[in-house]
């Protein structure tokens, strides 16, 4: 039997992508399908974007473990794809004597799986290491970063791209069956066949499951809700800041976090919630936020606020336990399963994508990709730069001399590269995601009419098509004067 | 990167730069420059078709288009140079302005800087309104640079959130476009807007206007549904139990004004919390000597005619402050029921006008200008609003020492 792939791996997240990378290093037809008609429609873009040490998770467990790997080999992983991050470094800030028996006792399990640089401090090293957070005492961890989670989601599917993977974005799996030696996808009338099924469907996974056959599985939806707070913030926090964590709720406590862009974010809340996709902010949890956030950052000021976002972890622990599950990684016939990949799983991606191959490896041979090559790299961007080097930029291109969005020096041609690149923009939020245009303090009072009126000449859009961002997003009625 | 000498280089071709630049020249200066990010000069003046514009100054009233191209004509028969397309991407406290455009970047070394960049509009992420992120929200300008300038459409069924003026033109700019504007809301108990504006834009064309309420919930996952609607109570926080759904595609923010100092911060000027704008004394100067500001930039105005004046008055300063130099300015002004007071430091020695806004309304309001427990000028706002900019002068004689002196707004 011919099949059109070898591998369907089912979601674009970070998981899915870096798994897509990861196979191409073999000679395999991969492709990936996604059910938004873009990258970034889920959680690996709406979290913290801290890359774990792997303190917070019990020795011998796959999150431990990978986490411990993804934080190891990430320098390297970075340099490949060119994904801007920071070893900030990471505080755990105490502030009473129940605190500091669970953070030594956190900074022994974190010594117990393995990792590196953790210690704990006093008051006078918090104050000199970030004089401006809160706390008694607190556990520094040395190995954590910060990284740019758009770009890294990015840097992989653009890499796995080049290498041969192809991307069906706005196909939405509604059936598996079994053929022999195989199987066949179903999204909606359209159908693919492949040899194998890589489940990375995030929080939809046990659905996926389900169709391979893998019944039992549910994925508790649970929301955590943001805060992003003004760049003049940015300045005042060098590193994340977390409380101890509640290991009940599920989730790591609010915390503050710098971002790789200068910006703070506040959270994120635990919530258990019905639907998998409603990403919406509430206002009992924003206050909760602030009130929490200010408790260990007492900076914030509400002339200070951005932007509200908010995440779904797909969490195997239900409601009635909190806490978290491991990482379900199981080697199915003719499907690797992943479920319930929540936090740490950002960190663990490449190491989880690494996973999928070996056991891919373990039933049939692969033969090496000779012409894999590991690296990807963005088009210059004009905000990173020197003066010196800006200016030569634009007296090279024009476009560079075109600042689009003002608050974050987005040019006209980093625009252009995000919607004319391979894996490239078709919305508004799909150009955000790819440059940080509207990301800033006006949020698109600027640009948003420039960036829309591009995507319109550069697509060939009538105004009634142009989307903001998911299928349904329609901008515009249409013209106001025929 | 290319070096230029200019004396004067202005930041902002909308109508306090225009203004600024015309003065500037008309006072015999020479070697200006005008930067302009835009393609074209004008700002914000060219989204706003509407009328009501250059009463004040012109005695007639203009379009937005028609006020700016008076200016803009004005400075292109005295031969100004207006550099479009060139974004402003730094300033330092010794007056280098960098800016870069489709030709590459410059650094202009000027002698004095002028700042008007205007403002921008507050949005729903500063406001924290709860619930999910469809399309559909745009905040008023953007929804009038759509319609008026890309002639593009934004929704059918609309609800606008604040009273502010910009928000109650778009409500009659989108209901003459067909759509229904089912109600502008706002959350104080008083219009933030015009009195004229409410007549023009609202009650003539049947639009109702609710007061003490606002938005408390978006709706929709991909386009806007609806919007949640609560009373707010004197504190203006939700009443639970008063929420009210309204369907729609479309909520208009009309919440607010920025002043734009992101450049101003990077000189090091100091910014008032109070106007958000620089801090200023009675020569329009900012606390690194040379940098002034006016307009939008400064604090918001109500009407752009007080914008050019304002940038008018600047002009007499920077040629002042060019030879020869500027009176210190040593008082410090502060002020009790007034909001956005400007300057915030005077010499005492010659005549100066304070502009204001009253913080809340109210009739027969006395606003006066204490030093020492004296009266130093004094008048009537017969009714005195928020959304109209208030102004009160002291004559030079009246001052009576450098001790602090203070702006008041009472009502008997």
């Amino acid at each position: 039997m011919d099949f059109d792939f070898d591998v369907l791996v089912i979601g674009a997240g970070a998981v899915g992508c870096a798994a897509a990378r990861e196979l191409t290093r073999w000679k395999l037809r991969v492709a990936v399908a996604e059910k938004n008609n873009d990258l970034f429609g889920g959680t690996s873009a709406r979290n913290s974007a801290v890359l774990h040490a792997g303190f917070n998770n019990k020795p011998g467990t796959l999150m431990a473990k990978l986490c411990v790997e993804g934080n190891r080999g990430f320098d390297e992983l970075a340099r490949e794809l060119d994904v801007p991050y920071k070893r900030t470094g990471k505080l755990i800030v105490g502030f009473d004597e129940d605190d500091r028996r669970r953070l030594e006792a956190l900074l022994e399990q974190g010594r117990a799986n393995g990792v590196p640089g953790l210690s704990m401090i006093g008051k006078d090293e918090i104050r000199r290491l970030a004089p401006n957070v809160m706390g008694e005492f607190a556990m520094l961890s040395e190995s954590t970063a910060i990284l740019d989670p758009f770009r890294y989601v990015l840097a992989l599917a653009e890499n796995a791209l080049k290498n041969g993977a192809r991307f069906l974005f706005s196909h939405e799996v509604t059936g598996i069956e079994r053929l022999n030696g195989g199987w066949e996808v179903s999204f909606g009338e359209k159908r693919l066949t492949c040899r194998w099924i890589v489940n990375s469907a995030g929080l939809y996974a046990d659905k996926i499951s389900d169709m391979l056959g893998k019944k039992g599985y549910v994925i508790y939806p649970c929301r955590g809700e943001y805060f992003i707070l003004d760049k003049r913030v940015g300045e005042l926090l060098p590193m994340p800041a977390y409380p101890v964590p509640n290991i009940r709720t599920g989730g790591l406590g609010i915390h503050l976090t710098p971002t790789m862009d200068g910006n703070v974010l506040i959270g994120p809340s635990t919530e258990y919630i019905g639907e998998r996709d409603d990403y919406s902010a509430t206002a009992p949890t924003m206050d909760m936020l602030i009130r929490d956030g200010s408790r260990i950052f007492p900076h914030i000021r509400r002339e200070h606020y951005i932007r509200n976002f908010s995440g779904i972890r797909p969490k195997l622990a239900g409601p009635d336990k909190g806490g978290y599950n491991d990482f379900v990684i199981e080697r199915l016939d003719g499907a690797v399963n992943l479920v319930g990949i929540e936090s740490p799983g950002l960190t663990a991606s490449m190491p989880i994508a690494k996973l999928v191959v070996e056991m891919i490896g373990e039933v049939e041979d692969l033969e090496k990709n000779e012409s894999f090559d590991p690296v990807s790299r963005r088009a210059p961007v004009f905000r990173e730069l020197s003066r010196e080097e800006q200016a030569k930029l634009a007296e090279k291109d024009p476009d560079y001399g075109e600042i689009i969005c003002r608050c974050e020096n987005v040019t006209r041609a980093e625009i252009l590269a995000a919607i004319r690149s391979p894996l490239g923009a078709r919305t508004v939020t799909g150009v955000k995601y790819r440059c940080r245009s509207t990301m800033g303090r006006c949020q698109g009072g600027y640009c948003q009419t420039r960036i829309a009126e591009m995507l319109m000449e550069e697509l060939s859009l009538t105004p009634e098509e142009v989307l903001y961002s998911q299928e349904g997003s329609n901008m515009f009625t249409g013209r106001a004067i025929r | 990167m290319r070096t230029v000498d200019k004396k004067i280089v202005v930041i902002g071709a909308g109508p306090a730069g225009l203004a600024a630049a015309i003065a500037l020249h008309e006072r015999g200066e020479r070697d200006i420059l005008l930067l302009e990010r835009e393609k074209k000069p004008g700002g914000i003046l060219r989204q706003c078709i509407h009328d009501g514009f250059g009463l004040t100054r012109f005695g007639e009233s203009l379009s937005g288009p028609e006020y700016a191209a008076r200016f803009i004509a004005r400075a292109k028969e005295l031969g100004i140079e207006i550099v479009t397309g060139a974004t402003v991407v730094g300033l330092d406290a010794d007056k280098t302005v960098t800016a870069v455009a489709a030709d590459g970047m410059t650094a202009y070394r000027a002698q004095a800087v002028v700042l008007a960049m205007g403002c921008r509009e507050r949005t729903r992420g500063a406001l924290a309104i709860p619930g999910r992120r469809p399309a559909g929200v745009y905040t008023a300008g953007v929804a009038q640079a759509y319609i008026n300038l890309k002639n593009i459409m934004v929704g059918r069924e609309a609800v606008i959130l604040g009273s502010g003026d910009i928000g109650m033109i778009m409500a009659r700019r989108l209901t003459l476009e067909g759509a229904h504007v089912k109600g502008v809301y706002e959350i104080q108990p008083y219009p933030s807007g015009l009195p004229r504006n409410v007549e023009q834009c609202l009650n003539d064309y049947g639009i109702p206007l609710h007061l003490s309420r606002t938005v408390t919930e978006i709706h929709g996952r991909d386009r806007l549904e609806a919007v949640t609607v609560s009373r707010v109570d004197e504190r203006m926080k939700p009443i639970p139990g008063s929420e009210e759904r309204i369907e729609c595609d479309t909520l208009i923010l009309s919440v607010g004004l920025i002043t734009e100092n992101e450049l101003t911060r990077m000189a090091g000027a100091q910014i008032d919390p109070r106007t958000s704008g620089a801090v200023i004394d009675e020569h329009f100067q900012t606390e690194v000597k040379g940098i002034f500001a006016a307009g939008n930039v400064l604090h918001v105005h109500d009407l752009v005619d007080f914008v050019s004046l304002e940038a008018e008055q600047l002009a007499a300063s920077v040629t002042e402050y060019l030879h020869g130099g500027l009176d210190e300015c040593g008082v410090e002004v502060s002020g009790e029921g007034v909001i956005q007071l400007i300057p915030q430091r005077v010499s005492a020695k010659r005549d100066v006008t304070f502009a204001l806004r009253p913080a809340k309304p109210g009739r027969n309001a006395k606003l006066r200008v204490e030093q020492d427990g004296t009266v130093l000028a004094e008048k009537r706002i017969p009714r005195a609003l928020p959304a109209e900019m208030a102004q009160i002068t002291v004559k030079a004689e009246k001052f009576l020492s450098d001790s602090p002196v203070k702006v008041v707004l009472s009502f008997d």
